[in-house]
């Protein structure tokens, strides 16, 4: 299997990766390629250029100024779980890392790639809607900052443009008392989710003040169950609030049944998955 | 859309191809460069037959371009063995019986080597995260877990 022709160009800066995509008709940026080659090859997409963007190391490297952390979108998978800014200051996306795919497709698939390409099926963006993340992107008219949440508009759509790129993510450091977790049921290791569920809270003397609930691959695009969130803010979480919301979190399922599961099936994992992040974030909240 | 040249190292010796942009780096290496060693299996990034060593990481050569390896250094199984013989790895696949049909193999052995390389001294466990991108259907994978332990204890040894 080959893709169908394009014409290829190397980006020498993001500058110049910017002009590309403008002056060219039908151009995508290529970044670790294992989302877009596999989609080219199979004829689901058909760019007539493609702007590979994988020469330019200024995209690259993970840096924390203070509570903020910032990445470069063409940081691997490897090298966020290698990352030891990462694993002191943001846990949660060295382990949603971990989930994704398999070695040597971590090795070339790229967080700014996860984020972008609008697959719901991606681990990146529920992580991102639950962490609260913003992305840095450059386009024709300059550099722009919007919210993660917000930016998941459907399957393959997003709010980036057709022009621009993205070049960078910001998360929040995870705080004392702040608690994570991200389960993800697979059928096999290298899987896409069936379900998954990364959840963020924050405890003060036990009441949660602030809560996010992603969920994976069960809707058209990466969403937060808001109803299960509202319901858990402000109280003690206790077992018997926790299977409310896992009833709010079965309610904003809008699965696609396919080789993976049926909509029932992947509607009581995706509250399964929910339930346990809950739980692993409020243990890590207290400890 | 016209051919492009490329050059780069191939198991350390300076190779050039002339290349369309679409074609991926596993074709170039078995149909211009005759190196059938490095085999093709699913062809959609799933089952690492196609596993090659990338300026020292490993890549399913089915999933990148051509044009992509321009510059840069490639090892493929052909390049694991030297004068002095077999690589500590395909001698552990051998003696652990770490292949049936065989047809996994060449990625099975460049994945090896590379994750050795970056962990000489694994657990079990981290064998199975370190090997897990390359799918095999006739072994039941436990005789290839003993070869790469096997391996990683030559290694050392030497
Ligand atoms: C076998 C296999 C298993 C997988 N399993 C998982 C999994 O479990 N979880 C998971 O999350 N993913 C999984 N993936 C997908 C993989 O993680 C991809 O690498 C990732 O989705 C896309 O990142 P990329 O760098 O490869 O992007 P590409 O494939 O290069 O690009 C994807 C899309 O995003 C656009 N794009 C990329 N970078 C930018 C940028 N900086 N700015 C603007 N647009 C950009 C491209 O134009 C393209 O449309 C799997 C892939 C394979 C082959
Ligand atoms: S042929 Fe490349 S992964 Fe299967
Ligand atoms: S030995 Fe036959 S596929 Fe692995």
């Amino acid at each position: 299997m080959i893709p169908s022709g394009f014409e290829y160009h190397a980006a020498s800066s993001v500058q110049d990766a910017i002009r590309l995509l403008t002056e060219n008709e039908d151009a995508k940026i290529l970044a670790g390629g294992h989302s877009l080659l596999p989609m080219m090859k199979l004829r689901f997409a058909e760019p007539a250029h493609l702007v590979d963007i994988n020469g330019l190391r200024e995209l690259k490297g993970i840096d924390r100024d203070g509570d903020v952390i910032q990445i470069g979108a063409m940081t691997t998978e490897n090298e966020l779980i290698a990352s030891e800014i990462l694993q002191q200051h943001c846990p949660l996306l060295v382990d949603a890392a971990k989930l994704v795919a398999d070695p040597q497709v971590r090795n070339r698939g790229t967080v700014g790639g996860d984020v972008a390409h609008g697959d719901p099926g991606n681990d990146h963006p529920a992580v991102m809607l639950a962490l609260d993340a913003e992305f840095v992107i450059q386009g024709p008219e300059g550099e722009r900052t919007t919210p993660a949440n917000g930016f998941y508009l459907g399957t393959y759509w997003t709010g980036l443009g057709e022009d621009e790129l993205l070049t960078a993510i910001r998360v929040p450091v995870i705080k004392t008392g702040t608690g994570y977790g991200y389960n993800k049921l697979k059928r096999k290791t290298g899987d896409y989710a069936t379900a998954g569920s990364p959840v963020v809270l924050t405890l003060d003397s036990d009441v949660c003040r602030e809560i996010r609930i992603g969920l994976t691959n069960v809707a058209p695009m990466a969403i937060r169950a808001e109803a299960a969130e509202d319901l858990l803010r402000g109280q003690v979480v206790t077992e018997a609030l926790i299977e409310q919301a896992a009833e709010q979190v079965m309610a904003a399922c809008d699965p696609a049944e396919d080789l993976r599961g049926d909509v029932e099936y992947k509607t009581h994992m995706a509250a399964e998955m929910a339930r346990r992040s809950i739980r692993d974030a409020l243990a890590r909240a207290r400890s | 859309m016209a051919k492009q040249h490329i050059s780069f190292s191939l198991n350390g010796q300076q190779v050039d191809a002339l290349v369309e942009p679409r074609e991926l780096l596993v074709h170039t290496i078995r149909e211009t460069l005759s190196l059938t060693g490095t085999h093709i299996g699913c062809e959609t990034s799933h089952c690492g037959v196609c596993t090659v060593d990338l300026d020292g990481v490993s890549v399913k050569a089915c999933t990148v371009l051509a044009m992509q390896a321009n510059g840069s250094e490639v090892m493929t199984v052909e390049g694991l063995a030297d004068a002095d013989g077999l690589h500590a790895v395909q001698q552990a696949f051998i003696e652990e019986h770490g292949l049936q049909c065989g047809f996994c193999t060449p990625g099975m052995l460049v994945r090896a080597y590379r994750f050795l390389r970056d962990n000489p001294n694994p657990t079990d466990e981290e064998i199975r995260w370190g090997m897990s991108g390359n799918l095999c259907r006739c072994t039941g994978y436990q005789n290839i877990i003993k070869a790469v332990h096997s391996a990683a204890q030559k290694l050392q040894q030497a």
